[in-house]
């Protein structure tokens, strides 16, 4: 089997290919190889589409603007408080 | 409190550090506890930061505001608490085993999907499904099972958009390395959004 038609089977490094062009660069053979992959394989086509949508929406969470309720709570910023005070008139 | 720059908050450009409670011990918090998903961490890692903002005092020059500059500490400390998960890593159990099931995922010879773990379309590969609440919570919980480094890299990724040499360099793994963690750690959320989705 040449490479290429080694490629057209290769579901793993398909996806391997398909990260790494997601959020990284590939090469130009590297993009060959995953088109021809891509054009036979369903499977993978899905998994494309799913990893970019994962990848948005992790970002959308992680951008959120965070939660006004998560807050330390009074008594472990008193403890701070004292620390720091103790700290400075050392 | 007793300190003489409480009438103009944030104004000025020195370090009021009777105030950093006040006024940043909430916000450091939050920066803290999205990087690190352990509320006891996080607490330890504001302490952390106030203390070493105070022994640097003298370093601070006011060139960026009190906020940024307690932040910059705050994040390396993250940075080497990432680390230290990833030396902790080649000894981690859970690692192994994680790689052994993204492995799983392929025939072993010619690495295609075997038919119990091809993708389906389970409705996130459109936009609009992304507003799901119920999809985000399950995400939630598949993200918490990855390995810790696995988490780390993605979430310095994803979080601060740092560059792959900044992430390899910080966390002391190779780009190739690197790649090999996004994949699995992608391969294996997808699985799980998968199987407790549909």
């Amino acid at each position: 089997m040449d490479e290429l038609t080694k490629i057209a089977y290769n579901c793993k490094k398909a996806t391997y290919l398909i990260e790494k062009q997601d959020i990284g660069e590939i090469t130009l053979r590297e993009k060959l190889e995953l088109k021809i992959h891509l054009a036979g394989c369903r499977v993978c086509r899905v998994f494309q589409l799913q990893s970019a949508a994962i990848n948005r929406m992790i970002r959308n969470m992680l951008h959120r603007p965070v939660d006004e309720n998560i807050k330390l709570d009074d008594k472990f910023k008193n403890q701070l408080q004292h620390l720091i005070d103790e700290q400075l008139d050392k | 409190m007793q300190s003489q720059n409480s009438t103009n908050i944030g104004l000025d450009n020195s370090a009021a550090p009777r105030l950093w409670v006040t006024r940043h011990a909430d916000y450091l918090y939050k920066y803290a506890l999205t990087r690190i998903n352990d509320q006891e961490q996080a607490r330890d890692l504001v302490q952390e930061t106030f203390l070493a903002g105070l022994e640097r005092l003298q370093k601070f020059e006011g060139k960026s505001t009190e906020r940024t500059w307690l932040t910059a500490i705050l994040k390396n400390k993250i940075i080497d608490v990432y680390r230290k998960k990833a030396s902790a890593f080649v000894k981690e159990p859970g690692a192994t085993i994680a790689e052994q099931e993204t492995d799983d995922f392929f025939e072993p010879d010619a690495h295609n999907w075997k038919p119990n773990h091809r993708p389906a379309e389970f409705g996130i590969e459109q936009t609009d499904q992304l507003e799901s609440k119920e999809f985000e919570l399950i995400l939630q919980k598949c993200l918490r099972k990855l390995p810790s480094l696995w988490l780390s890299v993605f979430t310095m990724k994803h979080l601060d958009d740092e560059p792959t040499d900044t992430i390899c360099n910080d966390l002391r793994i190779s780009p190739s390395n690197f790649w090999v963690i996004i994949h699995r750690a992608k391969l294996s959320l997808r699985e799980c959004l998968q199987k407790n989705w549909i």
